[in-house]
């Protein structure tokens, strides 16, 4: 398969990565050779698998749903690049 | 002349002839003597100083509580959380980071009156097996400066293999504590999945990340593990079964013992002389009483396909909190979608930004299921074979890495580095303890013999890895460059 140029673009915004025109270029023609490779899960039978997400056999962690000490506000914001007395900051979110 | 391990550092703290503090600026000294490897990305002397005075006072005043690892200094990579010491994963997007609480293995060092004196470097977010991705520079290997320690914890391999500090601290996603242990000549342990707490680990992969230790002993690297190992509240895939004591295992031999060679790991793709070391290696197994079988684990083909959607897919979702709000890299653009772009584009470096890319197209409407869901069954078959094995050998050995240290800029393709992984991935796929201890040399470069085991039975393979180090002795070998003084107290 050949990625295009959009379908990189598409991903990219996804991703909320601001790429350049060459770096675009660069991750397609990457993207696409990794893919090449990465094609060859279609030949390994999988008809009579269930997928594994935990490893460990692990599942829910569940604890009681009580009051605990937490990090303070000021720890909290403390690596804020921007703040506005207790909150984070952002931009705006509609032009 | 060897520098001293931990243990032996151990007896000389507690004999009285070095203090904590003497032993922290001694390898504030040597760390700064291999200051052009570039290994060590910030030292953390007010902590080391208060952690050596804690640890003076225990030593002196209720010395029966003063653990193994009670005044040895140490150092830990830089994705592991300390409060209020600068963390930044090798990545720009992060310089500045102050943690505001620190991560579960750090916690429990430090609770053990270990001093740590350095964060060391390491591939961008983890994701390397060079050292080559880091935002702050590469590091050199300490055998030859020229050439990759290995990654992603090439800085915590190299201050190993240099001799600077006893021990490390690293983490392994596909084998970013194996392979650069292979490379660098020391030894490198990955704990079972979810041995260890990932709690404080800037997560790259979640389903595969394991925290663990560098070390110029077995015996270390064990204690370390003892150290840090155990259920935690703080990270819910932290396992509660309980914890071996890992040391019982310890110099019991492998007289008897069944260890399974993979057909697929030695079949092809070996450079000629980590092969010749690789089976050097098998017959002194063999010689101290192991009886060595071929297995086969025929999806092992696969497995890089698999790790490189899933572990791609996972850092896509686990790095969309890079996002310049709450910590990190901000560029101010008037629109929240155009800070987005501007600071994550900015802030990662060209490794970090493939992987996303990567995960992100795996992950997204209309390829879920070809990619990232088959890949999680490929993953399942990957486990099941390794079960399989088990079931008739006690572990498994094989080479860490097809190939030895290799010169910087070398595999400029993406492909072609994601293949120095091959041999350790699986293992962190199965979610199995791997182990890599020193084993030769090819061109003068260390080569690495692996050690893998069954999930939980991290005893075992430390105690065949053992073994094998007592019967020789290349991790006793010194890289010529650069030199570095004694630890020792005298």
């Amino acid at each position: 398969m050949t990625l295009s140029r959009d379908q990189v673009a598409h991903v990219a915004m996804l991703a909320r990565l601001g790429l350049t025109e060459e770096e675009m270029e660069l991750y397609r023609e990457q993207l696409d050779a990794i893919l090449a490779h990465v094609d060859r899960l279609q030949q390994v039978d999988t008809s009579q698998v269930v997928e594994t997400a935990q490893i460990g056999g692990l599942l829910n962690a569940w604890r009681d749903d009580e009051r605990r000490p937490c990090l303070s506000v000021e720890a909290a914001l403390a690596n804020a690049p921007k703040r506005r007395g207790n909150h984070f900051e952002v931009g705006a979110i509609q032009e | 002349m060897t520098p001293p391990t931990a243990s032996e550092l151990a007896g000389l703290l507690r004999s009285g002839a070095t203090t904590p503090q003497d032993l922290a600026a001694r390898a504030r000294a040597d760390l700064e003597r291999i200051s052009d490897l570039n290994a060590v990305l910030r030292y953390t002397d007010s902590l080391a100083e208060r952690q050596a005075e804690r640890a003076a006072r225990t030593l002196a005043e209720v010395p029966e509580r003063a653990g193994p690892l009670c005044g040895i200094p140490f150092a830990y990579k830089d994705v592991l959380c300390v409060e209020g010491v600068e963390t930044t994963a090798g990545s720009r997007i992060l310089q500045g980071h102050r943690p505001p609480y620190t991560g579960t293995a750090l916690r429990r060092l430090l609770d053990a009156g270990a001093v740590p004196v350095a964060v060391t470097n390491c591939d961008e977010f983890a994701m390397g097996s060079s050292n080559e991705n880091s935002a702050f520079g590469p590091v050199g290997n300490p055998w030859d400066p020229g050439r990759v320690p290995g990654g992603s914890s090439g800085g915590s391999a190299a201050v190993v293999a240099a001799g600077a500090v006893p021990y490390s601290l690293g983490t392994d996603t596909g084998g970013s504590i194996r392979q650069p242990a292979s490379l660098c000549g020391v030894t490198g342990f990955k704990p079972t999945y979810g041995r260890v707490s990932r709690y404080g680990l800037i997560a790259f992969a979640s389903s595969l990340d394991q925290i663990g230790p560098f070390a110029r002993s077995v015996a270390d690297v064990a204690g370390v593990f003892s150290a840090i190992a155990g259920w935690d509240a703080m990270d819910s895939t932290s396992s509660p079964t309980p914890v071996e004591p890992v040391e019982d295992q310890l110099g019991r031999g492998i007289e008897g013992m069944r260890l399974g060679v993979p057909h697929e790991y030695v079949a092809e793709g070996l450079e000629p002389g980590v092969r010749a070391a690789i089976e050097t290696a098998f017959s002194e197994l063999e010689r101290l009483g192991a009886t060595l079988e071929e297995v086969s684990l025929p999806t092992t083909e696969a497995g890089l396909s698999t790790y490189y959607i899933i572990a791609p897919a996972e850092c896509s979702a686990n790095l969309a909190r890079m996002d310049g709000v709450r910590f990190g890299l901000h560029i101010d653009r008037p629109s929240l979608t155009d800070t987005y772009l501007e600071t994550r584009g900015n802030g990662f470096g060209p490794e970090v930004k493939r992987r996303i890319m990567l995960g992100t197209y795996a992950l997204s409407s209309g390829y879920y299921d070809a990619y990232y869901r088959k890949a999680q069954k490929v993953r399942t078959l990957i486990a099941d074979e390794f079960d399989r094995a088990f079931a008739t050998v006690d572990a498994l050995v094989c080479p860490t890495s097809p190939l030895v240290a290799f010169a910087r800029g070398a595999k400029s393709d993406p492909l072609s580095m994601y293949l120095c992984d091959v041999l350790t991935l699986p293992v962190n796929l199965a979610g199995l303890p791997g182990i890599s201890v020193p084993c030769g040399f090819s061109e003068g470069l260390p080569v690495g013999l692996q050690v893998i085991g069954p999930r939980f039975q991290d005893g075992v393979v430390l105690r065949v890895a053992h073994a094998y180090e007592r019967a020789t002795s290349w991790h006793a070998e010194q890289p010529p460059v650069p030199p570095v003084a004694s630890g020792a107290g005298s």
